[in-house]
């Protein structure tokens, strides 16, 4: 595949790993974190972990938006999917985390009208050809999914449907780094920037991290080639004591994102307070619809009653969604949560770090000490 | 979920493309990005085009990889 082979070419890769041990040989050890649940993927794929030197630790971040989603959110959503009169239409992704009690897979088996779809524009066809049903689409993703949910509000809006709404549950991605750059516990040495967030919203988004916070930023793209440079820039910039925005997937990532997508998310959500599974509010995190188009907003239209949130005993996701812990601290990975039987949401979707751990082996444990 | 893949555009009809996955043909909704011709490729993720590809940094990042790791011109 064009643009995808290129970047997985074992000799650059193999020189890549040579040029990081290089920089990396006789300094003190560094920890970087890869912030999406794709570079999680890529890492585990890979096993770009067990390549790196001991001295570079790579640790996963809240970049899975599934995974970061509080229960609150899903058993919002599972409580609609039981209301009689209403479709509930998600991403592939949601279908089978665990709520407090239940899931929509569950829920599903049970009778409820449940659809998954690939683009939230599906869910429009879906309302035209159901004008009886309420049509509730579930918003969930970051600033990659964020605009095209937008622009499906704004579809929905030229066509009129009244049958359709939208609960957002959209996350902001810059708001979280900053919070987790300045974690004492946590220590991050330096970020692997999500290369799709940041190719909406731009590497200048991430000047504040590097500069105030002082946590050097790189935006990396997906390949295995792809995200060693950027781990080669980031040692570099741990051995020059810098920390700047770099960009390593400029062929897809401008300085200034893609004006586009972000004004057509600027135009329909807004930034609010929200709350992230294990890390808690983050202020300014959450992209909450705006009153212009509130009659599309199922938070505000459809009421129904939601239980109170409980965590499933013993998940330790919180702690790994924040770089504290891995997966092998976990007394329920691999025994009790596994991806057939998920207890938490990081086994659930493909890209949580539990998932990708069970799915590629165990390879990096030795690079985190165990 | 931030998952994008590289789709070579292969029709335009204005917000509307077609393009083409190793020989599997996909709509792609083309609202998001701005001056998309056919023959372009572009980032698909979950239907919609998020941002083309340049070229000219595709070609400039591969010629980096190489010369970092240390493999000359005419290797391949």
């Amino acid at each position: 595949m064009i643009h995808v082979d290129e970047y997985r070419d074992a000799r650059v890769a193999e020189g890549l790993v040579r040029e990081i041990a290089g920089v990396m040989g006789g300094t003190s050890s560094v920890t970087f974190m890869e912030v999406c649940g794709t570079h999680t993927m890529c890492a585990a794929r890979y096993g770009i972990r067990s390549l790196l030197p001991d001295n570079v630790r790579l640790i996963s971040g809240p970049g899975c938006p599934v995974c970061v989603t509080p229960n609150s959110y899903i058993d919002r959503a599972i409580a609609i999917s039981r209301e009689e009169d209403c479709t509930l239409v998600t991403f592939g992704d949601m279908f089978r985390v665990p709520g407090s009690t239940s899931s929509l897979s569950k829920e599903k088996s049970k009778g409820a009208d449940i659809r998954v779809v690939y683009s939230a524009k599906e869910s429009l066809d879906i309302a035209r050809a159901n004008p009886g049903r309420t049509v509730v689409f579930l918003g969930i993703g970051f600033e990659t999914t964020a605009p095209t949910v937008a622009a499906t509000i704004l579809a929905a809006r030229n066509l009129g449907l009244e049958n359709w709404f939208v609960l957002s549950g959209h996350k902001t991605i810059p708001e979280v780094m900053e919070m987790l750059a300045g974690s004492p516990e946590l220590k991050v040495d330096g970020f692997i920037c999500p290369g799709h967030v940041s190719a909406v919203i731009g590497s200048e988004s991430y000047e504040r991290i590097a500069r105030e916070c002082g946590v050097p930023c790189v935006v990396g793209g997906f390949e295995p080639t792809d995200m060693l440079q950027a781990i080669w820039m980031l040692v570099r910039q741990h051995r020059e004591e810098q920390s700047v925005v770099e960009n390593q997937y400029k062929r897809v990532v401008g300085t200034k994102g893609n004006r586009e997508a972000l004004s057509t998310m600027i135009r329909v959500f807004e930034p609010g307070d929200s709350v992230w599974r294990g890390i808690g509010t983050v202020g300014h995190s959450g992209l909450s619809i705006r009153e212009e188009f509130s009659e599309l907003d199922a938070g505000k239209n459809i009421d129904v009653e939601v239980e109170e949130p409980i965590e499933a005993a013993g998940c330790i996701c919180g702690e790994i969604l924040k770089g504290l812990r891995t997966p092998r601290d976990c007394l329920l990975f691999g025994e009790d949560c596994t991806p057939a039987d998920p207890k938490g949401a990081c086994m659930v979707s493909s890209e949580g770090t539990c998932a990708a751990w069970y799915k590629h082996g165990n390879y990096e444990d030795a690079k985190l000490g165990r | 979920m931030c998952l994008g893949i590289p789709v070579k555009i292969t029709k335009v009809e204005g917000n509307r493309g077609e393009g083409e996955i190793g020989g599997i043909k996909r709509d792609v909704d083309l609202t998001l990005v701005r001056g998309v011709v056919a023959g372009d490729y572009v980032i698909l993720h979950a239907g919609f085009a998020i941002e083309k590809v340049d070229e000219e940094e595709a070609k400039e990042t591969l010629r980096l990889l190489r010369e970092i790791s240390g493999m000359s011109e005419g290797e391949n």
